[in-house]
């Protein structure tokens, strides 16, 4: 095609004409372009530092991974699919683009390494990349307009409805490869006509299309449509790249970096500041973030990042129960808060208050931190972060809801969010019953062990949740694990605290259960309680390596010593609900179900959102004391789910996940219909022990034995 | 407006199990933890948000020992200007009349518009603000929740009355308030914020600086005297209701219209 620009055909004639016409539009849509971006970039300098420079190659993994090879995107099957071929497209056509470019300048140009056959090659591909790319522009724009999938929406006290805008861009792109088009196939069709050399134009593409029909038309007629199609393409091409900087599609150009800089540590909490240790975090003036300022350069990237796809909402818990939170939301206003603050003419203003302004409270306490938005986001926007980020700093202000205070004043003096004393932490394996089938011993000077169980304050002291620390002590007695616990030494492992934004508190319960858990010379942690099990093994630092239970038990099956006595109720259908911070924050999904299936006659269903969609149960921790505004209950949704899929029993691992499921049934009004049990209580009950078989019955430890509440 | 706080350090009822001694004297104090007096720590919101409206200063006061320093410590991480600890070993043994006697002293010897306590102390019997009225001959009203500043002079307050009504007054400054729960929301104070202020210096007062005649407080001039406690015996226990959940919920609405709840 490009060879062809050298012959004096009228087409070219025209285009040499407007040679210092595009030169001008060249410079003028660069310099715009480059001012634009470079007003962006002003709050991002001012913004907390955070360094993503390190890892380079696991980088370079990561965007060959989620940004040039889409990983994401098939979860949405339509737009994912649709996002892809447009995706590849637009890859394509970069050269091309390009080529197109230079050419208004300097008609002679060929982009090297695509001149002869390969140009040919490409040549094709270009004119089937732009048709594509065409189609799926008009279906994208009919599905938004006609079927307007609901994720789309925009609810009212979120702000305006962002379609118009989402069309317009649609439609610009569909004009550029209209534009793109017509001037190829003009010129084609202008060579043709005085019996040149043609220009190939591929079969059945859009530019074919265009060069039949002009086949007929007179030959200036034809050079005029090559000019227009060169200035339309010109045009729309510049002013697209002008306008992408003001809303969504600002991701053509942003998303390469933030998938290169994106988060590379699961589970892992950002620092109260980067580059600050925790000694000298007292010095630190301000916690958290209360301006916008505070926000990192990466999550100010984030923000302009979000392509408003609403993924991330579509599967927040929070949100699908009517929460005041939705994550979309988060990136969006703060992006509107930025070009409003930071505006591209103008003079920037900086330093108000996010919290009642664009964000309220509720809204920033509503998060579980399950993880399913960053889960689902093919840009992989950070939430959990901010959210935490956001609490640090209304901590630091003291504005925590009621309901929060009294856990946390009791987390303080008691180590616990009960305010039990730490005497009674031992009292789930003192019963006299328990004790003479399962002696737990507390590590001391005297009392050593090669494992520690870490049990946590809910298992430690709620009623319902001491029989999964029991189930889990016979287990690790079954399996011969030489074992014992902390019992009055243990505080609580802090990781909520942490995650609700109290970090001088988190950090005085993690240096206590530090310096205990070393001096009980253990050389491996376990425990039951998913979140302990993230905290110690994220959150901590030089402790030894620790494991959830379910990750034991998955072993021992394996190894033999763990065998099972079949099944015996053929009526129940178990489904597994997989802990947020067993499952998405740390990856363990496939052991919890490989040891429900090594029961035999089991059986078990799937629920449609599990392993890394799973759906959180309502959030754990302290968010067990927040009170929520809310239609339904999570959990609610959850054990619906649950019933949905088939199943008649929640197998879960996670106390909190406990608690919540099984209230939820109780809302639900599905009690009898639906029981919940965690993965330790199924298995210890499960167990083929030689000699006395423990029945459920007698592994329940009489209430009275119990330290009531 | 200066704004001066009586705050006390009591047993968290919350987190401790609170157990009569084998003498049955007192309470067991081995492993109990200690906070502010909950109406207290009410007040000094109260107080902290008066001053950020209208200006102003926040003392909070304590008659105790060196241990009870710290809840003047939280209270200035809250936001009071200053916290100051009344201690001297003749303070033993008080009772309410003694309190309110020292804090008169202390009163006289600043000049404050506003004095506030909490409702009553979690282990008290809601006597101090009263008499403190009374010695100082300062107006006083009691259960006080909501303040609003009307004037340099008056203050215009509420109370609950029954049927969840309030009841508004106006007070003339200075005067005395007992503040009541609910009043607002206390703003949280993370270890943080005791942190930063935990090498600021708390002045102690004593007797003869507040002028205080050592008879007529402490053990000895106390006449109202704690004897012993009286554990009441166990009464028949709840009723449970063991039917379906509609049973229930019909058997439910009938006791508690039975008993005048419902009308």
């Amino acid at each position: 095609m490009l060879e062809g620009i050298q012959s004096g055909a009228n087409p070219t004639f025209w285009l040499a004409q407007g040679q210092f016409l595009f030169l001008f539009l060249h410079f003028l849509g660069i310099a715009c372009f480059a001012y634009i971006v470079a007003r962006r970039l002003v709050p991002l300098i001012r913004a907390e530092r955070d360094p993503r420079f390190d890892r380079p190659l696991a980088r370079l993994g990561t965007v060959l991974k989620f940004w040039l090879g889409q990983w994401k995107h098939p979860r949405y099957k339509t737009a994912g699919i649709l996002h892809i071929l447009f995706f590849a497209g637009f890859i394509l056509l970069a050269a091309r683009a390009f080529t197109v470019l230079i050419v208004g300048v300097s008609p002679n140009f060929v982009m090297p390494g695509l001149s002869g056959a390969t140009g040919h090659l490409y040549e094709v591909a270009t004119d089937y990349a732009a048709t594509v790319v065409f189609l799926c522009m008009v279906f994208a724009i009919v599905r938004r307009s006609v079927f307007k999938p609901a994720r789309y929406e925009v609810p009212a006290k979120f702000g305006k409805a962002h379609k118009a805008d989402a069309i317009f861009l649609l439609a610009l792109i569909a004009i550029l490869m209209v534009a793109d088009s017509l001037f190829e196939a003009a010129k084609a069709a202008g060579q043709v006509q005085p019996g040149q050399h043609a220009e190939f134009a591929a079969g059945l593409s859009l530019p074919w299309l265009l060069k039949v029909s002009l086949l007929s038309l007179p030959l200036p007629v034809v050079g005029g449509l090559c000019f227009a199609g060169y200035l339309i393409h010109e045009l729309t091409f510049y002013f697209l790249l002008c306008y992408r900087p003001f809303g969504i599609q600002f991701h053509v150009e942003t998303s390469l970096f933030n998938v290169y800089f994106s988060k590379l540590d699961r589970g892992k909490l950002k620092p109260v500041k980067w580059g600050v240790s925790d000694e000298h975090l007292d010095q630190v003036k301000s916690f958290g973030v209360k301006t916008f300022e505070d926000f990192t350069w990466k999550h100010m990237l984030d923000f302009y990042s979000c392509a408003d796809c609403g993924r991330c909402s579509d599967n927040c818990p929070a949100n699908a129960v009517g929460r005041p939170l939705s994550p979309r939301f988060i990136s969006i206003k703060a992006r509107d808060y930025a070009f409003q603050h930071y505006p591209v003419f103008g003079r920037s203003k900086n330093g108000t208050p996010l919290i009642g302004s664009i964000y309220s409270d509720d809204e920033v306490w509503s998060c579980t931190t399950c993880g399913a938005c960053e889960e689902e986001c093919p840009l992989l926007v950070e939430y959990i972060d901010k959210v935490v980020d956001l609490r640090r700093g209304m901590v630091d202000d003291g504005a925590v809801p009621q309901s929060l205070q009294k856990p946390l004043k009791a987390l303080n003096s008691r180590g616990n969010p009960y305010g039990r004393m730490e005497k009674k932490k031992a009292d789930w394996a003192s019963a006299k019953d328990f004790r003479q089938i399962c002696p737990v011993k507390t590590l001391d000077k005297k009392n050593g062990a090669d494992t520690l169980y870490f049990v946590d304050s809910i298992t430690s002291f709620d009623d319902r949740m001491q029989s999964i620390g029991r189930a889990t002590a016979r287990i690790l007695d079954h399996v011969g694990e030489n074992f014992g616990i902390l019992g009055a030494a243990e505080k609580d492992s802090g990781h909520d605290v942490r995650r609700f934004g109290e970090e001088t508190l988190f950090m005085a319960l993690r240096d206590h259960n530090t310096d205990a858990i070393k001096a009980s010379g253990v050389t491996r942690v376990v425990t039951s309680d998913p979140h302990a099990y993230n905290a110690l093994k994220h959150d901590y630092k030089d402790v030894p390596p620790v494991e959830h239970i379910s990750q034991v038990m998955a072993r021992e099956v394996k190894s033999g010593k763990i065998q099972f006595r079949p099944a015996e109720d053929d009526t129940a259908v178990y489904t597994y609900h997989d802990p947020c911070y067993l499952g998405r924050h740390n990856q363990v999904y496939d052991d919890p179900r490989d040891v429900l299936d090594a029961i035999p006659g089991l059986k078990r269903v799937e629920m449609a959102r599990s392993r890394d969609r799973s759906f959180c149960c309502g959030g754990g921790g302290l968010m067990l004391f927040y009170e929520p505004k809310e239609e339904q209950r999570i959990g609610v949704k959850r054990v619906q789910m649950a019933a949905e899929a088939g199943a008649n029993v929640i197998v879960t691992a996670c106390p909190f996940c406990m608690v919540n499921i099984e209230d939820a049934i109780k809302v639900a009004g599905l009690e009898g219909k639906m029981t919940a049990i965690d993965l330790a209580e199924l298995v210890d009950q499960q167990i083929a022990r030689e000699g006395t078989v423990v029945t459920k019955e007698a592994a329940e430890v009489p209430r009275e034995f119990v330290a009531g509440r | 407006m200066e704004i001066l706080v009586c705050a006390r350090r009591v047993p968290d009822t919350s987190e401790n199990e609170i157990e009569l001694n084998s003498a049955g004297n007192d309470i067991e104090r081995d492993e109990l933890v200690y906070s502010i007096n909950e109406p207290d720590n009410y007040a000094v919101e109260e107080a902290l948000q008066i001053t950020s409206k209208v200006g102003g200063r926040v003392t909070v006061v304590t008659v105790g020992g060196e241990d009870d320093e710290e809840i003047l410590r939280r209270e200035m991480a809250m936001g009071a200007n200053q916290g100051v600890l009344i201690s001297d070993d003749a303070f033993h043994g008080s009772d309410g009349k003694g309190i309110a006697t020292i804090l008169k002293a202390f009163v006289q010897k600043g000049k404050y518009d506003l004095i506030l306590t909490g409702v009553q102390a979690e282990d008290g019997g809601a006597q101090v603000g009263g008499m403190l009225a009374a010695m100082l001959d300062y107006p006083f009203a009691a259960l006080v929740n909501s303040i609003e500043v009307l004037d340099g002079k008056k203050l215009k307050i509420s109370r609950e009355i029954a049927g969840g009504n309030r009841e508004m007054s106006e007070i003339d400054l200075p005067c005395v308030l007992s503040i009541q729960t609910g009043i607002n929301e206390p703003r949280y104070v993370g270890m943080r914020g005791i942190r930063a202020v935990a090498s600021v210096p708390i002045p102690t007062r004593g007797a003869s600086d507040l002028g205080v005649d050592p008879n007529t407080v402490g053990q000895a001039a106390a006449k109202v005297k704690r004897v012993d406690y009286f554990v009441p015996m166990l009464g028949k226990g709840a009723e449970m209701l063991r039917g379906s959940r509609e049973e229930n919920t019909e058997k439910v609405l009938e006791l508690v219209a039975a008993k005048g709840g419902l009308k």
